[in-house]
């Protein structure tokens, strides 16, 4: 059973329909890679899976372990093992991460009817993944998101991946925007995440970011739909000759 | 009059995040309703009062009558409510097993310790509570304040204002309406008139009070008013922090409380005041609720004193009140910190009032008003710099939350400055809990009620860091129970 499968997906937003028919499956232990041009709707599948209630699933499926988490809200998935990285986390004033991160942790461990952890032991697995990301240990004693730069919000995403656990990660452009220090700790973060139990879903328009993170599969997303799959060195091809030849094989058919 | 209403209601009350809404069935003496001198008289002589207070409650009445055949109430607050008939209130409930003031706690009727115990207030002297001194005010009449003995050794007072009036009436009768004069506005006359009870607390010179003092209000008897005093004195070099909180009983009818509160910083010394203002806020569609008109207002007397007001107000239909500093001792701080929520038909009209009058006076006020349902919220502040105060400071941060599309917020501030040398800085902000915020606490498994009260407690944790820890817990319950049904 797939740890991920993705049936005929339809997303709209408003009256404009973004993703058109998106099917794909991801094993335990994967690494795929989702790549396309702008507006190819590689943002929207992620915040799709991750439930994000501006879109409508107006036809398909996503199962997760098997189960039907279509319908799901965003917390319901969370609990269940799905993680979105945001490319644009929001901030919110007053709350300090670990606050955020340890009503998280204790969500988590109360679906899994797991024992919360204690401050202490959280405390350790907090810090280790401060430490480990690179974050300023000042920032995080402030509020989420708020006043961070850009790659300080991208390594506040993978502090709380690391300290998460998710069995699935979607990591939405995760790489935009990071100096070749940042791009390497988020390389190091995922490369010391991969296990046969866990799998990722790398969204990126660029193919950088796969030097560093080996993928299992690369698929080119145009027009809401996935145009090819193939392995590792489809990102080279693309790096190579841009996503030109994939616009054609993507066309909208009426 | 027994009142035969069961103390078991806490469940079964359709206002299902109000679960202080029980009452207790404890025998009460209540003068008769309406208000005339004779009322007064009967009020000063069942609390055997000395003759100057007794004049100065009827000075009070007469100016009180006097606006109340004019004008009447005060109209320029931004909150809406049909005419108080004032002749319909009991002006003095007590319960009746208290004939006068208990000795010890083992004199307290057991019923009203059960009502106390449910409202979560330490009254016991018990070991791990070795924290906070309790003085509990159950409608109009203290019942009783630990930890006495304790803080005797130190010189402190702390007790009922009954008390105080016969024990300690040099004092008294030196601070009593030095800060909130008598004819100081309609409610504090109305309440300089009938206070039936309050609390009391001096803190001599150069001793830092070691343990937090605090005063439970409840207000029991259906119809009644409450209308307490409290006065409070940091003489020199002192240091006292004060906490008060405050429920009733669910009632359809609504229940005035006009209490008058008064703060004196003298040298040096500073007073440190938190408020968890939690009266019934009245039914899902207005029915019912507190009425909550309160005057309350510093003194910084002295060099170098401070004041610093914190409250939390979720409760009451209506809230009326600007706890307010003037500051007239030189290089003195004045500082104001306020969370108001109102939700469904709940309305505040509230903040504050800063007055320079000392050299290189300070003031800080940060307002948070938080409208939910049909809640209407307006903070007005005033800054006033009296032209010899020079080099005042004041920084205000004026912010609002809405939350859905028919709550109102106003914010109305006054600014007055007559000296040329003051630096003032005013910020505001009116938000929304945005979608990207919730959905992102969502994303992390955090349940939508979760993420809308982590989000607007951390919008508030600026004013909630500077309540005492265990009331920081307290109120940030709080505002998750008063808000239920307002978001998700």
């Amino acid at each position: 059973m797939p740890l991920l499968e993705v049936k005929d997906l339809h997303a709209r937003i408003a009256d404009k329909e973004i993703l058109r028919g998106l099917s794909l499956k991801v094993n335990k232990g994967e690494v795929h890679a989702i790549m396309g041009p702008n507006g190819s709707g590689k943002s929207t599948f992620a915040n799709v899976l991750a439930g994000r209630p501006d879109y409508a699933v107006t036809q398909g499926q996503v199962m997760l372990d098997g189960a039907d988490i279509t319908a799901l809200l965003p917390e319901d998935r969370a609990v269940r093992g799905l993680f979105l990285a945001f490319q644009y986390p929001a901030e919110v004033p007053g709350v300090r991460p670990w606050q955020f991160l340890k009503a998280s942790s204790d969500a988590v461990q109360t679906y899994r009817r797991q024992a919360k952890l204690s401050v202490r032991d959280f405390t350790k697995v907090f810090d280790g993944a401060v430490k480990e990301t690179g974050i300023n240990s000042e920032l995080v004693k402030r509020s989420l998101n708020e006043g961070f730069s850009g790659g300080e919000k991208k390594r506040n995403e993978m502090l709380q991946m690391k300290v998460l656990q998710p069995k699935l990660c979607v990591m939405d452009e995760t790489d935009s925007g990071l100096d070749i220090d940042a791009l390497k700790m988020v390389a190091s973060v995922v490369n010391g995440m991969r296990t046969a139990e866990r799998a990722f879903i790398i969204v990126t328009h660029y193919s950088r970011i796969l030097n560093y993170i080996q993928p299992d599969y690369v698929h080119v997303l145009v027009d809401g739909r996935i145009v090819q799959s193939a392995g590792a060195d489809l990102a080279h091809e693309i790096e190579r000759s841009g996503y030109e030849k994939f616009l054609k094989a993507g066309a909208r058919t009426s | 009059m027994t009142q035969g209403i069961t103390v078991s209601r806490e469940k079964g009350l359709e206002e299902k995040g109000y679960k202080w809404g029980f009452t207790t069935d404890v025998e009460t003496e209540l003068a008769p309703k309406g208000l005339n001198e004779d009322i007064i008289r009967l009020i000063s002589r069942m609390k055997k009062e000395p003759e100057w207070l007794l004049e100065w409650r009827l000075k009070a009445y007469r100016y009180w009558a006097k606006l109340h055949a004019g004008e009447g109430a005060p109209k320029w607050a931004k909150v809406e409510y049909p005419p108080i008939d004032f002749q319909d209130i009991y002006y003095y409930a007590a319960p009746r097993s208290q004939s006068g003031p208990p000795k010890s706690l083992a004199d307290v009727d057991p019923e009203m310790l059960e009502a106390f115990e449910k409202l979560g207030v330490p009254l016991q002297e018990r070991e791990k509570l070795a924290g906070v001194a309790v003085d509990a005010v159950f409608d109009s009449v203290s019942i009783a304040t630990t930890y006495k003995a304790k803080l005797e050794e130190l010189g402190i007072i702390f007790c009922s204002f009954s008390e105080a009036v016969q024990k300690h009436p040099d004092l008294v009768k030196q601070y009593l309406g030095s800060v909130v004069p008598a004819t100081d506005n309609f409610y504090a006359a109305l309440n300089s008139a009938v206070f039936s009870d309050g609390s009391f607390a001096y803190v001599p010179p150069g001793v830092r009070c070691p343990i937090e003092l605090m005063t439970y209000f409840r207000i029991n008897t259906e119809g009644s008013g409450q209308f307490e005093r409290t006065l409070i004195i940091a003489d020199k070099s002192a240091y006292v922090s004060y906490l008060e909180g405050c429920t009733a009983p669910s009632r359809k009818t609504n229940q005035l409380h006009a209490a008058v509160v008064e703060l004196i910083a003298l040298d040096d010394g500073e007073v440190k005041y938190s408020t968890i203002q939690n009266w019934f806020p009245g039914t899902k569609d207005g029915k019912g609720g507190v009425y909550n008109f309160v005057t309350k207002r510093g003194k910084c007397a002295g060099r170098n004193s401070k004041i610093s007001w914190t409250q939390v107000e979720t409760g009451s239909a209506i809230t009326w009140k600007y706890p307010s500093v003037f500051l007239q001792g030189d290089n003195s701080t004045g500082e104001f910190y306020s969370v108001a929520l109102t939700n469904n038909y709940q309305q505040a009209d509230t903040g504050t009032k800063m007055v320079h009058i000392g050299k290189n006076t300070k003031s800080t006020i940060v307002a948070k008003g938080i409208s939910a349902g049909h809640g209407r919220n307006t903070y007005r502040g005033q800054v006033k710099i009296m032209p010899g105060a020079d080099g005042a400071t004041n920084h205000t941060q004026c912010d609002s939350l809405l939350i859905g599309p028919l709550s109102v917020a106003n914010t109305v501030p006054y600014i007055e400055v007559r000296n040329p040398t003051a630096r003032l800085e005013h910020e505001a902000s009116t938000s929304k809990v945005s979608d990207d915020q919730l959905f992102y606490l969502q994303s992390r498994g955090i349940s939508a009620e979760d993420a809308h009260h982590m989000i607007i407690t951390g919008w508030s944790r600026d004013v909630i860091k500077e309540l005492p820890f265990e009331f920081a817990i307290e109120a940030n319950q709080l505002l998750k129970v008063s808000l239920e049904g307002a978001v998700g």
